[in-house]
């Protein structure tokens, strides 16, 4: 299969790998997939009290389009508050990476893991 | 100039040997006359060159030229064989048995024949890739007219009992065929000794040309098949059509070299997988091979990394061309149906990579390979979740995973 260079770039460079300490209240946890499938997603982010994401961290474990969606995603919502993130649509994150149809479900799982880490964040903070 | 991978892909296919193209090359140009021609030289030299080419076909066989049948490779002489026997004897018996972790063509095969209304019992294997020989026994009816068994697996490399499995078939009156695709020219095989009645074999995974192959069809006690093909009756009427000199000329050849060099090769082969496999568990933990450690042939060994998905794995070496037993590539996302027979977890079965060394494989190919893998499998463990997991004592299997 060939993967365009997007893909590539992000699979050999991937950005903000990691962990963040899952127990701090600013942290929201995001882990989707599962392994029976060949793909597990842990997304992190660290929110600030104006409620804007000041960092993200992930690790993923699956192809190629899966990382790279991944590490996509750390560096879009970097800096963007917590509804702006949960916009993020998993077709902006398959044409940015101009993923074939076959991996489109890579970029589902990115879409999902922002979203379970934004509720994760939430849950600990119910009145925000 | 771009170079190119290593190739560690050995059981997907094999290159031609440069001996077997050079006595091929005459029969494409000056020696091209029809073999079945018998009114002239040019079919005399051609159909000379296929008579010796089906003596050294059968001489890897332990077994008569007359009981060798050219087809197209071992695909078609699959279907030939058990298509062709359980038509012949369709209305005396109705069963056949085989196993569940066969190529695609004998499974494909065999449903086309439940569609028709025959009866198929697919064998489990054993954890370790071979099937338990109670289990054939036991399913052996008076109904049984065939048992394929494959004599190595594509994925997996592990060798069947055969001669027990013949020794079984034999006893009980039961046609015994077995798809050797994988295992000539890489394990002694004797059709005779083994009990074995019908053989599949292929050209282009012993290093001869892709596109021919052949079917070992015993004299005495007579198999009788119904052909697929219908025509001019060639190959005693099983398979009709004009032989193509230049293709069974080198897969003669092919099997010729194969038989000549297998002790020495794979002596050669076995050290070269011990050197890798060493090398890669000297230096990673949870690697797991998967199929039995001993009953392989010697160029095979496909291994689970814990962990680390086979594809992510596989794009980040690219250097070397080999396969894997995760399926995200595959339109089904569904992973080795082999590993999974060998009750493997389909999470281990998305981490597996086969590699697959051969004739041209060299020492240094071999180390380099286990320090390319070795690097990645490091770098992409440091990116898992499930790595990072269960090396913070997490089991995986007790979390509530959203499977999709
Ligand atoms: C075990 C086995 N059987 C059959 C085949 C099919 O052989 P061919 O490509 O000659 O049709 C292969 C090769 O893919 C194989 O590995
Ligand atoms: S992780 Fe399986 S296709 Fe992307």
């Amino acid at each position: 299969m060939a993967y365009s260079q997007k893909v590539i770039d992000h699979y050999e460079n991937p950005r903000n790998v990691g962990s963040l300490d899952a127990q701090d209240a600013a942290v929201g946890t995001g882990l989707v997939g599962a392994p029976a499938c060949g793909d597990v997603m842990k997304l992190q982010i660290k929110v600030s009290d104006q409620g804007i994401i000041e960092d993200a961290k992930f690790k993923t474990f699956g192809c190629g389009s899966a990382i790279a969606s991944s590490s996509l995603v750390t560096e879009w919502i970097k800096g963007k508050s917590l509804e702006e993130a949960a916009e993020i649509k998993n077709t902006t994150i398959a044409q940015h990476l101009s993923l074939p149809p076959v991996k489109i479900h890579c970029s589902m799982l990115a879409e999902d893991a922002i979203r379970a880490a934004i509720r994760d964040y939430k849950e600990k903070h119910p009145s925000a | 100039m771009v170079k190119r991978p290593i190739y560690l892909d050995y059981q997907a296919t094999t290159p031609c040997d440069p001996r077997v193209l050079e006595v091929m090359l005459p029969y494409f140009t000056e020696e091209f006359g029809n073999p079945h021609s018998r009114s002239h030289a040019y079919g005399w030299k051609a159909e000379e060159a296929v008579d010796y080419a089906r003596k050294q076909v059968a001489a890897i066989l332990s077994a008569d030229p007359r009981e060798v049948i050219f087809t197209s490779g071992a695909t078609e002489a699959n279907n030939l064989a058990i298509k062709g026997v359980a038509h012949f004897y369709k209305d005396k018996k109705n069963h056949i048995i085989t196993c569940s972790t066969e190529h695609k063509c004998v499974l494909d095969s065999c449903r086309h024949l439940e569609q028709e209304g025959f009866k198929i019992t697919y064998l489990p294997v054993k954890s370790n890739g071979i099937i338990d020989l109670d289990d054939l026994r036991g399913a052996i009816t008076d109904q049984t007219v065939l048992v394929s068994i494959m004599a190595v697996n594509n994925e997996i490399g592990v060798i069947q009992p055969l001669a027990e499995i013949g020794k079984i078939c034999r006893d009980a009156g039961v046609f015994f065929h077995t798809d050797a695709a994988q295992a000539v020219g890489k394990i002694p095989l004797d059709v005779n000794a083994m009990n074995i009645d019908l053989l599949s074999l292929s050209g282009h995974k012993l290093y001869g040309p892709k596109g021919v192959g052949a079917l070992y069809v015993r004299r005495k006690p007579r198999v009788r098949l119904q052909a697929l093909i219908n025509g001019g009756g060639q190959e005693r009427g099983m398979r009709s059509g004009t032989l193509s000199t230049p293709l069974c000329v080198g897969l003669g050849e092919a099997c010729a070299l194969a038989q000549t060099e297998m002790r020495a090769e794979s002596a050669r082969l076995k050290a070269l997988s011990a050197r890798f496999y060493e090398a890669i568990q000297g230096s990673l933990e949870e690697v797991y091979l998967n199929g039995d450690a001993n009953q392989r042939i010697p160029g095979n060994l496909n291994i689970s990394f814990t962990h680390v998905e086979g594809e992510g794995l596989m794009m980040g070496i690219k250097e070397l061309a080999l396969s894997s037993g995760s399926a995200c590539t595959s339109a089904s996302l569904e992973p080795s149906y082999v590993l999974r027979a060998l009750g493997v977890e389909v999470e281990m079965a998305h981490t597996s990579l086969r590699i697959g060394f051969g004739r041209f494989t060299t020492e240094e190919d071999v180390d380099t390979a286990a320090e390319m893998i070795i690097k990645e499998v490091g770098r992409l463990r440091d990116m898992s979740p499930l790595w990072e997991m269960s090396r913070q004592g997490i089991d995986i299997k007790s979390i509530q995973w959203a499977e999709h």
